[in-house]
């Protein structure tokens, strides 16, 4: 087990480092600068050099990345270029808040309603209920995210004036945002509910409990329901990428001064400090989570907790 | 001997978008207490079928269109399904094919055999653990404490199989069908299984439903012997008048088939062809096609069966007056 | 009645030989494509996908054609027209026609997403199937450059790679199926892989079949099944990435048009022109829609094992 989490913890380092450095190189690669070019070039030679010298710009390419990828290691991701003498870490601490609201209601209340929903088609397999919860799914995952957003802010926000369309005020702003992205989470986890616990329902140990002669609910429960939603942790990741995704666009439609509009924003202004910092937050983030994804599996699921023990 | 379960003309149908699937045709047999039946048939032959009618245990897709299962007086093929809950693992409990399968891998071993005894005994926690041990003492499971807590994939098939055994008679049942509960075991723990089973029953007197395709077990546990073909029981008989007066040409070309250590011979007898299709059954005898003593007649008309002892009828034109004699094969047990 | 006793004793006599009854099987028999088809008939929501969608891709390649207007056409006179009789979609803040523009934008929407899904596919099953055919030491570094990949969240990269490269329809395609074969090839990979340790293909290779001949005649035509489906979500999931690029103002510019384009544009006069959102959302949504639930029916129809 401790082996296991060793390697893994070395590709995620891995998997970082190569991030980092792509992220850098593209960064250079782009044309233009994050400077205002036609006041730029008004400036004399030497303060056009203090200006780079003082972003490590002046240095050769190589010697940037070095100092870059040290940099990122030690845990400080370099000086905004718009957001003139912020810490891109500072920027970025400072946005957590707002997303981390939305991400978590999002992803609480789409894991309740997707479980209900995938629990229900399932037990009431090809009736009425079976057959709404899958265009629900399917629904869920069609409608691009930026679009629903777009329409409920249009529908209970404009002309309904239920909620509070827009930036980011008291509790009430996070509802429309957080209902907006965890319909792609509903649908996500309602279909793979559904086809686990339908492949559960058919397995001989169900039977099995049948012939015991224990009441349905208590096989449902007992038998079925467990052993179905062990594996819906296998399929956070994906979860957390439909959220990470939605967030870029629902928090800039919705005016939420998080992470996600910091990240657009900082593309249309050309910070590339900011831009590298979301990216490696944003990689970290995910890494990290599939990691916790595959040792809260193991420690679910007694088969592989017990075989990785052994190990 | 009085009888615990009789089943009568029992249909049951599978409705797949193909249409529908007779998987068992008019079905009789009674179990006595105390008594080991076997039912033997290949695979597809509905005997699976029928004694998943009798826990009421089949797929959704599956229907009992007629007959009746009588146990105990009660009329079981229409039974409330929570009437039923109280009899399944209670009164009648079964024994599965595939251990390997047959029990939940996440939940251990000592909480699959608790849940039975505290559904049907009222047991609390502690008494039921008590039990289990015992249980899985009389099983001959070693270390049962260390056994309760751990998880299905930690025991071994055989292991695995004694734990199954030990739920099925949990509850001390009337009743335990045993669906082919050896056929996924290696050869020698399949004798260790069986003895088990033979022990089990002499103690408890419990009856025992026994599906099987393999002609070595029946030998070594039943009383009495029904032979399915394509739904229908072709012939029934105690063991002895089975293995040795048989008088259905199906019979026949089964015990035929069945390896012999003490003769010489060079090889296996198979039965040419295979069964019908039964979403559109043949309205002769099934094994018409398949038979090398067919006449016009069984290709017409199902036989009626034919009574030749108090316990042994077989349905076949042969046993028909009109029909010319034919001598029982050598390899089924004829005379020399 | 004696005279049928008397027929029914004549039926007491050895019956000639019916060789046929033996082996009859009673339902004819179907190629494996032919029961696909007749499941895939039978699922009417797939059906109703397909037709939709024909409907959809016939619009797109005519639909600019059969209005009165192309689709880059200023006409500062019209601007911001509700839907009408000359412009049935309504007009833009340029005077744009938008139903022009919208099926101009379905076409290029659908073009970027069946050539990336094709990228995909190319890419993708060109190295599952060396990966899994050749095995042992290549088959293990090519599965770490996987892993590796697949750590990687693909949607940044997308967007960093389209900061660097000019917008257009081609480099749309290219950094989408930078990270998007990755799925595709292990799929493939892990289907082979099933495929090659099953007992027809072990018999076919103790029957001496040469290699050649089980890649051509097992491996490959048992794994079209799982390449078709996985391509048939593909292409949402391409249009999805499109849309999402434009949207955030990575995609293609204005005066060209795609589904993605429209929808920002719409976005931005929401509170208004609320008609220059919902046409193009609407078919988006038709497009996301329809392929997902074909794509549902052909797995149900190709594998039916697989089928809830």
């Amino acid at each position: 087990m401790k082996r296991y989490i060793g390697i893994r913890i070395i590709y995620l380092i891995l998997t970082l480092f190569i991030i980092s450095t792509v992220t850098f190189f593209l960064m250079k690669a782009l044309p233009g600068t994050p400077f205002d070019e036609e006041k730029l070039a008004q400036l004399p030679q030497e303060q056009k050099q203090m200006i780079y010298a003082s972003y490590g710009l002046d240095k050769p390419v190589f010697t940037q990345y070095v100092n870059y990828i040290k940099n990122v290691a030690k845990g400080d991701l370099g000086t905004s270029f718009f957001y003139t003498g912020q810490k891109v870490k500072d920027i970025i601490s400072s946005r957590l808040f707002p997303s981390a609201l939305i991400g978590l209601q999002a992803v609480l209340l789409g894991l309740a309603i997707g479980m209900i929903l995938g629990i229900v088609a399932a037990y009431r397999h090809n009736t009425g209920w079976d057959y709404a919860t899958m265009i629900i799914a399917v629904l869920g995952v069609s409608i691009p995210n930026f679009v629903l957003a777009a329409l409920l802010q249009y529908f209970v926000g404009l002309k309904w004036g239920l909620l509070p369309v827009a930036f980011w005020e008291s509790y009430p702003s996070s509802i429309l945002p957080s209902i907006a992205l965890c319909v792609g989470v509903i649908a996500l986890i309602a279909r793979f509910v559904r086809t686990e616990m339908l492949e559960v329902l058919d397995q001989d140990y169900v039977t099995t409990a049948k012939a015991k002669g224990l009441g349905t609910m208590r096989i449902m429960f007992q038998h079925v329901i467990r052993n179905s939603l062990i594996s819906v942790i296998t399929i956070l990741g994906p979860i957390v990428v439909n959220l990470l995704t939605g967030s870029l666009v629902i928090e800039n439609i919705f005016g939420i001064p998080g992470i996600g509009s910091l990240f657009v924003d900082s593309i249309k202004m050309n910070d590339y400090s900011t831009i590298m910092g979301i990216t490696i937050f944003y990689s970290a983030f995910y890494v990290l989570v599939m990691l916790v994804v595959d040792l809260l599996y193991g420690l679910v699921d007694p088969r592989i907790r017990l075989a990785s023990g052994k190990g | 001997m009085n009888s615990l379960l009789e089943v009568t003309d029992l249909q049951v149908s599978f409705y797949t978008y193909a249409g529908e699937v007779q998987a068992v045709r008019d079905v009789s047999f009674s179990l006595g207490k105390g008594e080991t039946l076997a039912i033997v048939g290949e695979s597809g032959s509905g005997k699976s079928v029928t004694s998943k009618s009798i826990m009421r245990l089949l797929a959704k897709s599956a229907k009992i269109k007629n007959g009746s299962i009588r146990f105990e007086g009660k009329e079981l093929a229409s039974l409330p399904e929570k009437q039923m809950q109280n009899i399944r693992g209670k009164d009648i409990s079964m024994i599965f094919q595939d251990p390997m399968t047959s029990l939940n891998p996440t939940m251990t071993i000592g909480k699959q055999i608790t849940e039975v005894l505290r559904k049907h005994q009222n047991m609390g926690r502690d008494a039921a653990a008590k039990r289990a041990v015992e249980l899985l003492n009389q099983v001959g499971i070693p270390n049962p404490e260390k056994r309760l807590k751990q998880y299905p994939h930690q025991l071994s098939g055989g292991m695995r199989q004694r734990v199954v055994i030990a739920i099925a008679l949990a509850c001390n049942p009337k009743v335990i069908i045993a669906d082919e509960p050896t056929t996924a075991l290696d050869v020698t723990i399949q004798a260790q299984i069986l003895e088990l089973m033979n022990r089990l029953q002499d103690q408890m007197g419990t009856s025992i439903i026994l599906i099987t395709h393999d002609l070595g077990v029946v030998a070594n546990m039943a009383s009495r012997v029904a032979v399915m073909y394509a739904g229908k029981i072709v012939e029934t008989g105690t063991v002895d008048e089975i293995f040795y007066e048989s008088r259905h040409p199906y019979t026949w070309g089964l015990l035929a088939s069945m390896p012999k250590l003490h003769e010489k011979s060079d090889e296996l007898q198979a039965i040419p062809g295979t069964p019908p299709d039964l979403s559109d059954p043949p309205k002769g005898c099934p094994f018409a096609a398949r038979c090398p003593y067919a006449m016009e007649i069984c290709y017409e008309q199902m036989p009626s069966y034919t009574e030749h002892t108090g316990t042994h009828r077989a349905a076949c034109w042969l046993q028909d007056s009109r029909a010319p004699k034919v001598e029982r094969p050598l390899a089924a047990g004829g005379e020399r | 009645m004696p005279q049928d006793t008397q027929n029914i004793d004549a039926l007491f006599k050895p019956a000639a030989a019916r060789p046929d009854d033996k082996e009859k099987i009673s339902r004819e028999s179907v190629t494996a494509f032919q029961d696909s088809w007749r499941r895939l008939r039978q699922n009417k929501a797939a059906i109703i996908s397909l037709v939709i969608l024909v409907i959809m891709l016939l619009l797109a390649i005519i639909g600019p054609w059969i209005g009165h207007h192309n689709y880059y056409d200023t006409d500062y006179g019209a601007v911001y027209q509700k839907p009408n009789a000359d412009h049935w979609f309504g007009t833009d803040k340029f005077g744009r026609d938008q139903w022009a523009r919208i099926w101009e934008g379905t076409r290029i929407s659908l073009l970027i997403a069946v050539l990336a899904a094709a990228l995909d596919l190319v890419i993708g099953v060109a190295y599952g199937a060396v990966s899994a055919l050749l095995g042992g030491r290549t088959d293990n570094v090519m599965q770490r450059i996987i892993e590796i990949l697949t750590g990687i969240p693909s949607l940044i990269i997308i967007i960093l790679l389209m900061m660097v490269m000019k917008p257009g329809i081609i480099t749309i395609m290219i950094a989408m199926s930078i990270t998007g074969w990755v799925n595709m090839a292990r799929l493939v990979r892990a289907h082979i892989m099933k495929l090659k340790s099953q007992e027809f293909v072990l018999a076919a290779r103790t029957l001496g079949t040469s290699t050649s001949r089980i890649i051509w005649k097992h491996l490959i035509p048992n794994t079209i099944g799982i390449i078709v489906i996985n391509t048939m979500f593909t292409i949402p999931s391409a249009i999805f990435t499109e849309a999402f690029l434009s949207f955030i103002g990575l995609g293609l510019q204005s005066p060209m048009s795609s589904l993605g384009v429209l929808i920002n544009d719409g976005f931005a006069s929401l509170n208004t022109q609320a008609y220059l959102l919902l046409y193009p959302s609407i078919v988006i949504v038709l497009i996301m829609v329809t392929f997902n639930i074909l794509g549902d029916g052909l797995r149900d129809a190709l594998d039916p094992r697989m089928r809830k």
